[in-house]
């Protein structure tokens, strides 16, 4: 009953969300608080759903003074910093700065629609300064919100697609939706667009890479097709970015194809060193603090011939970092561990030589910038280079693993998306992933994907809820 | 599992057991059971957990603890030969809930000749050792106690050696402050708003404590009896009944409880055996409690000497129990908190 209610073709909505994430509860919550009726279409399962938001374990926020479980402080100014030093500029910086104060208020909002926080997760202590972890994880989140949803009386369908919107003089009127097996459409007065990325749509991606894009993994959710973004692009928004822009981290490359989330990331980077297939080297895998490095290795290893690279590293290493699900590749010698690898074996024991000869004496610090460095080897290891010399031997073969994409449609700071011809719409809205490539152009800063979600899923939702009731 | 959840570490914060893995980097039979008897099975981080299944890692914590649970009870168990009965609950329930106390009403009736079985008694009389003389209650409940006490001793001992003496460092009277604690106030008990909302640690907290005031109604009824020379049946006011029907109220409500929380959860938060088991316990404390009352209502009456035989059966059918079936997950329970307490609990 409740379901022929929700989609019932006569009823005309106040808020459509399309999306069932962090920014399309944010913007569902927000609406209905606002008085809107809203209904939240998730395309996935029950069971899967929230997208990647499911994966996801905090947001970066901003304090100027310790606020638990932040410690410490971390200034707008600081965190701007951060932002426009990983995207070299690649960002727009009203919106990042909308952001960057939007984070200092929102933990409120979220621990009053259920979400609660903790300290640092073990293995992520770096980040207790910048970095709100949430209790359980996002999967815990994500419960929190659709309990409240649920609550206040949000209509939801999961299994449910939006495949196209009807637009007519710039006014959103209709989405045309499928729902088992079934089109639909489906009326309302405001649309919001949070439904993510197009990096789970392998012809996209193709599009983009070449044929790269077949050894790529996608961590995340595989109901991010784009069909939202595409459908938007069709009806003339302007987008921002390029499509092979991405968040990406190097990942076990036995991963399955996709959803194995944070326990497929290799974290062994800085205590070790990285080759290709042809056995060489190919970047300063001790360049900086791995926080400031890790989303960078899904780009280099897509880079690489096959898209393959290996990290390796021998027994001093055990310990250090957190071990990914499946155990390392192991073996006694370095011939046999590069003969696992399928590498040629001279070539391998050659490149692990003339590392090992060029690591120079120094106290080794994990922690921070040690002065364990290499002199005389290109490229360089500047920090925790250590002769690899203890065996066993061990290496995790690496893959790029594709978190989301960052092709986005342009919105305005009332998270209104912006037609070709630079006039906001009156009554589309985006959050989320499908915007964040206009803070993001490129690079990657930890949590700060939720922090766009939720600072813009709740503006989206606001206004989304003021366009409807003008329109009454 | 271990394994996914060393790696992913997201529900860290939930409870201790998810520190306690990742403290290590692999894992031992001991550690598993260490793990296993840690959890309280509150459900929190399946709702929690990204690869639950369907997700094709199928991650389910606390089926895989319930089952290495289920079955360290059984390595811990002496004498070995009846660790079975932890398996066998239909069996295991029918004998001690259903056909102890029958037995036992049936053996009265032979033995009191059934004139004196279903004759009314006063209180004054001391109307329960009419029907069975203290000596023999004394002897057969004693007897079953010390044989019980003893398998659950070599139990315990087992468990301590598995659980506590690889720990390091021993346990110092500051750890087991903490964690004894942490076990009387269900600390890991911890609501969890989608299946229980916090009823179940109050169940939980009925159950133990009305067990705990039962026996000690029943400890101060052997000194009432032994150093003071007063004989039972007690009025209703005196400290052994006070005590027994306060307990007896909890044993009544916190089974009830626990048992509709158990029958309302969906089938796949189950391990099918450790269901069975638990049952078999809530329903004899339940019947033990149920039966105390009814003879305490009935002890003028002429059914005063079949309800002594039921109830004495179902104390009897408990008490053989006792080192066979849940009533052991506190013990080991208490040693893994413990534990997890000296390692530095949860973060």
């Amino acid at each position: 009953m409740e379901k022929r209610a929700a989609m019932d073709s006569d009823q005309v909505y106040d808020v459509l969300v399309a999306g069932g994430g962090n920014a399309a509860l944010c913007a569902a919550i927000t609406a209905r608080t606002a008085g809107a009726k809203v209904l939240v279409l998730e395309s996935s399962p029950k069971h899967f759903r929230g997208g990647n938001s499911r994966h996801t374990r905090n947001l970066r926020c901003m304090h100027d003074r310790p606020s638990p479980p932040l410690t410490g402080s971390y200034t707008a100014e600081e965190y701007w910093r951060d932002l426009s030093d990983v995207t070299d500029g690649h960002t727009n910086e009203v919106l990042a700065r909308m952001v960057i104060a939007g984070t200092a208020s929102c933990r409120e909002w979220m621990i009053d629609h259920g979400v609660r926080f903790q300290p640092s997760l073990g293995g992520a202590l770096h980040l207790s300064h910048t970095n709100a972890f949430f209790r359980g994880g996002g999967k815990s989140l994500i419960n929190a919100y659709y309990r409240t949803a649920h609550r206040l009386g949000v209509d939801i369908e999961y299994d449910t697609e939006v495949r196209d919107i009807g637009i007519d003089e710039g006014r959103f009127e209709h989405a045309v939706v499928v729902h088992n097996g079934q089109e639909r459409v489906i009326r309302a007065k405001a649309f919001v667009a949070a439904s993510g990325g197009f990096q789970a749509n392998l012809n996209w991606l193709r599009e983009a890479w070449g044929d790269a894009a077949n050894n790529f993994i996608i961590r995340g959710t595989p109901y991010d097709t784009g069909v939202v973004l595409r459908a938007l692009m069709d009806r003339g928004v302007k987008t921002t970015g390029e499509p092979t822009q991405c968040h990406a981290v190097a990942i076990d490359g036995r991963s399955p194809r996709f959803d194995s989330g944070i326990v497929t990331r290799v974290d062994a980077i800085p205590l070790g060193i990285v080759v290709n297939t042809r056995a060489e080297r190919f970047r300063d895998e001790g360049e900086d603090l791995w926080p400031k490095r890790y989303a960078i290795w899904g780009r280099l290893v897509a880079q690489q011939p096959d898209q393959t690279a290996f990290v390796v590293f021998d027994a001093q290493a055990i310990g250090l970092f957190i071990p990914p699900m499946m155990p390392p590749v192991e073996a006694a010698s370095l011939a046999e561990l590069g003969a696992l690898l399928d590498l040629d074996p001279v070539a391998f024991t050659r490149t692990v030589s003339v590392y090992n000869d060029a690591v120079q004496p120094g106290t080794f610090d994990r922690t921070a910038l040690d002065s364990c460095t290499t002199q005389g080897v290109v490229p360089p290891k500047s920090h925790w280079a250590r002769r690899i010399d203890t065996p066993p031997y061990y290496a995790y073969p690496l893959r790029p693993g594709i978190t989301f994409t960052y092709l986005a449609v342009v919105v305005d700071e009332r998270a209104r998306i912006v037609w070709e011809d630079d006039t906001p719409a009156r009554n589309v809205f985006a959050a989320g992933e499908i915007m964040a490539g206009n803070i993001l152009g490129q690079g990657y800063l930890a949590g700060l994907g939720m922090s766009i979600g939720t600072v813009f899923g709740r503006k989206a939702g606001e206004e989304a809820a003021r366009s409807a009731r003008d329109d009454r | 599992m271990a394994r996914v959840c060393n790696a992913c570490r997201y529900c860290e914060g939930l409870c201790p057991v998810f520190p306690a893995i990742e403290r290590r980097l692999s894992f031992s039979e001991s550690d598993l059971r260490y793990f296993a008897n840690l959890c309280h099975d509150c459900g929190e981080c399946l709702d929690a957990c990204q690869y639950a299944p369907p997700h094709p890692f199928g991650v389910d914590v606390p089926r895989t603890l319930a089952a290495i649970r289920r079955a360290s009870y059984q390595h811990y168990a002496w004498p070995h030969a009846f660790s079975g009965l932890f398996e066998r609950s239909t069996l295991t329930l029918v004998l001690s809930a259903v056909l102890a106390p029958v037995l036992f009403a049936a053996t009265l009736a032979v033995t009191a000749g059934a004139e004196t079985f279903l004759a009314p008694h006063r209180d004054a009389d001391g109307a329960f050792y009419q029907v069975m003389s203290h000596t023999a209650m004394v002897g057969l409940f004693g007897g079953l106690a010390v044989l019980s006490v003893m398998a659950l001793l070599v139990g315990v001992f087992r468990g301590w050696q598995d659980l506590i003496d690889t720990a390091v460092p021993a346990p110092s009277p500051v750890t087991v402050r903490q964690a004894l604690r942490d076990v009387l106030t269900l600390r890991y008990l911890g609501p969890h708003r989608d299946v229980d909302r916090g009823f179940r640690r109050v169940w939980h907290h009925c159950t133990f404590y009305g067990f705990l005031l039962c026996f000690a109604a029943t400890s101060v009824a052997a000194v009432y009896h032994n150093l003071m020379g007063w004989m039972a049946p007690y009025p209703l006011l005196s400290v052994p009944v006070m005590l027994g029907v306060l307990g007896g109220v909890g044993l009544i409500l916190g089974p009830i409880g626990l048992l509709w929380i158990k029958v309302r959860r969906p089938a796949e938060r189950h391990d099918r055996a450790q269901f069975g088991m638990d049952v078999v316990f809530l329903v004899l404390l339940f019947e033990t409690s149920v039966t105390g009352f009814l003879l305490l209502a009935l002890r003028e009456s002429a059914a005063m000497g079949p309800m002594l035989g039921i109830h004495l059966g179902a104390v009897a059918g408990l008490f053989v129990m006792l080192p066979f079936g849940k009533f052991v997950h506190g013990v080991y329970r208490c040693c893994a908190v413990l534990r997890s307490v000296i390692e530095g609990g949860l973060k």
